[in-house]
């Protein structure tokens, strides 16, 4: 019943959103619900309920292991959302706030699919819902970037749902009944249809591949990431891309379990390095700083996925990284949002000596950036040290290496634009844009608040998220 | 019943390639909507005792695909000055052709793929491959965006087709949500057509190049 909450209340929400008639009031529904949606999973996190084996949705070990991340992450930015709408109160924001909730709604039932068609619907509506909050500016460059978003997304999404279909079929032609929930597939895993199988493993991988932003799928996440609200940012790079992620563990436990696991994780790992590997060389060229998150994302997307391919413990380690590159994600969109309005330009042409100007956000940015880039003692340092290690246990030592290089061009790329925007006197341009930009405590603490649970994480990943990690790959791989 | 069927897949397919060659929008979306209709026929024909959910996905389907979607995308269609799609990617005649070509192959290869003895007399699996390739080809080769829509929607619509081969299996109440994620994504993607008219003053995709390294 929470877990069915943790789905309807933001929907209501939406809905309420929706006729609600003040637009200066009616951005205090997201932390509302925000609030609710972060109490609800708290409470589900430690005193998990039981599971009916053949539900379609239920907060099963997988779910625990990452929704309490998507839901604070949706909590901090719902405030920083709150005081973003109101600075811009010029903005009609009902479109804007009814589609946040109804993507925090959706992602909620997408971590908790059991069913791949009920993944794929939630997955599709989150996509959808994402949609207009990318064109909240309503300018030439916010349209572009929503129409190859639709279409781009659109496709990829299509393509799992063939996969879903495949799937199905495989299921039917192996003598079962094409019951589409996970246990049922994992039960009848051995009697699969390989070549259907494997047929609807590729399918899928593009599919959600395109949602998480796997190279070369990616087309679609500079134009958006760049053109969107900060929150919107942190929202898809950590919340979005984590049930696509999910979707793909998912999936992958279905394939091993049907004896193709050698196969697919060959296929994560070449994906993942290739997308680790195209964005680090975008990273060296991009001149826009809030095109450099996007290529970031897509980096870590390919870490993520590399992790998924390194077997039990690379998958735990995987996880870990999910949560550690979602808060210091979402550091990062807010405080480079705040710079893009002190500074009037997402240029590194055009911007200089933001430290004078937004001294704080500056501050978090930058601190972010190496927090982002693995220095310790940050989270995605230790995540990522784990999954190094994972790699080489499992003797892929070229993989290692490859993997090592990536992250070293993309601390390059990353610093390549960070500093000069930082340092320097502000220019001309920057000092003739109109309205002046203060930096109140609604657009600095939460930033800082993700970035501290970001370093927390590093420093004292507690024993209980540890539990939560082992159980959820308990979960995926049932034997080992 | 498969006969009745087969009739439908083959005049399904041969919408596919009159999409691939006509230019005028009207008549794309047109084909498109009497192509949503014969889908909605489908799980119809296949059933020998009609039960009431596989009615309500035919009725369904025949509303959606066959009068909303093509309403909506009328309405963002209508404030353009041009309502022809005069320079696509690729040419009329080279779609055409890649078309017919993909059709003959999906025909071909479905020989190799394993299927269930109930469906190897059957052109579902093909007819679904042909319809797919023609909604890639409408997505990747014209510039209009009510082109590229009506290419997204076809592809759809080969999914649609595929997913008849789990009819039975699948459970009534994703197959409703399907459909209705797939209408609203086409409800989404006609405001942004909207807005793409209103804000470039056309239509054409060669406008949305801004954003680049």
């Amino acid at each position: 019943m929470r877990s069915l909450l943790l789905i309807l209340m933001p929907i209501v929400g939406s809905v309420v959103a929706a006729l609600w008639p003040s637009n200066r009031t009616r951005p205090a529904l997201l932390p509302i619900i925000g609030i609710i949606h972060s109490l609800l999973t708290l409470s589900l996190f430690f005193d998990p309920p039981s599971l009916v084996l053949e539900d379609w949705l239920g907060f099963d070990a997988l779910a625990r292991a990452v929704l309490p991340v998507v839901s604070v992450l949706y909590l901090i930015c719902s405030f920083y959302g709150f005081t973003y709408l109101r600075v811009r109160d010029e903005r009609p924001n009902r479109v804007f706030v009814t589609s946040m909730l109804a993507v925090i709604g959706m992602m909620s039932a997408g971590l908790q699919a059991r069913h791949l068609g009920i993944l794929w619907i939630a997955t599709e509506a989150v996509t959808l819902a994402a949609g207009p909050m990318i064109h909240f500016n309503g300018n030439a460059r916010s349209i572009e970037a929503t129409w190859k978003y639709l279409v781009v997304g659109g496709t990829g999404i299509a393509l799992s749902l063939l996969g879903t279909f495949c799937l199905g079929y495989a299921s039917l032609h192996g003598g079962g009944d094409g019951n589409l929930t996970f246990v049922a597939l994992m039960q009848q895993a051995a009697g699969l249809s390989h070549s259907w199988v494997l047929i609807a493993w590729v399918l899928l991988l593009v599919g959600y591949g395109t949602k998480l932003g796997l190279a070369p799928m990616h087309t679609w996440k500079p134009d958006a990431y760049g053109e969107a609200p900060a929150i919107v940012g942190a929202l898809l790079a950590g919340g979005v891309t984590t049930v696509a992620f999910t979707a793909i563990l998912c999936v992958r436990a279905v394939v091993g379990a049907a004896g193709a696991g050698g196969i697919a994780d060959q296929c994560l790992l070449a994906i993942g390095l290739f997308s680790m590997l195209v964005a680090a060389l975008f990273l060296l060229a991009t001149r826009d700083y809030k095109r450099v998150l996007a290529y970031s994302s897509i980096e870590h997307m390919g870490i993520l996925t590399v992790g998924a391919a390194l077997g039990p413990a690379g998958v735990a380690a995987a996880l870990f990284h999910v949560w550690s590159n979602s808060l210091t994600k979402g550091a990062m969109f807010m405080s480079a949002g705040n710079i893009r309005r002190a500074a009037g330009s997402a240029s590194m042409d055009e911007v200089r000596g933001m430290v004078v100007r937004a001294p704080y956000s500056v501050g978090i940015f930058v601190a972010g950036m190496f927090a982002v880039t693995a220095s310790p003692p940050f989270g995605p340092f230790f995540s990522e040290l784990r999954i190094v290690r994972a790699g080489l246990t499992e003797g892929h030592v070229t993989a290692v290496a490859v993997f090592l290089g990536c992250l070293l061009l993309a601390f390059l790329g990353f610093t390549r634009v960070v500093f000069p925007i930082v340092d320097g006197r502000p220019s001309k341009i920057v000092k003739e844009s109109g309205k002046r930009f203060v930096e109140t405590a609604g657009i600095i603490i939460p930033p800082l608040l993700l970035l501290g649970l970001s370093l927390w994480l590093g420093l004292f990943t507690p024993t209980v998220l540890q539990d939560a990690w082992s159980a959820a790959v308990a979960q995926l791989f049932p034997k080992s | 019943m498969n006969h009745n069927l087969n009739l439908l897949l083959d005049v399904a397919m041969g919408l596919n390639l009159v999409s691939l060659a006509c230019s005028r929008l009207q008549t794309l979306i047109r084909v498109m909507a009497l192509q949503g209709v014969i889908l909605g026929l489908m799980p119809l024909v296949m059933e020998h005792d009609l039960d009431w959910r596989v009615a309500l996905i035919a009725l369904a389907t025949v509303f959606g695909k066959g009068m909303v979607i093509p309403l909506l995308l009328r309405r963002a269609m209508r404030k353009a000055h041009t309502d022809r799609e005069l320079e696509p990617f690729i040419g009329f005649v080279p779609s055409l052709l890649l078309g017919a070509g993909g059709t003959i192959a999906a025909l071909a290869v479905v020989n190799l793929l394993p299927l269930l003895p109930e469906h190897t007399g059957s052109v579902l699996v093909p007819a679904a491959l042909a319809t797919i390739l023609t909604g890639f080809i409408l997505l990747i080769g014209r510039a209009k965006a009510i082109s590229q829509a009506c290419g997204y929607l076809i592809l759809e619509n080969g999914i649609y087709v595929f997913g008849l081969l789990l009819l039975k299996a699948m459970p009534f109440l994703v197959e409703a949500g399907v459909l209705l994620d797939i209408t609203v994504s086409v409800f989404i993607i006609s405001i942004v057509v909207d807005r793409i008219q209103t804000v470039f003053d056309s239509l054409d995709t060669r406008h949305l190049t801004t954003l680049r390294e």
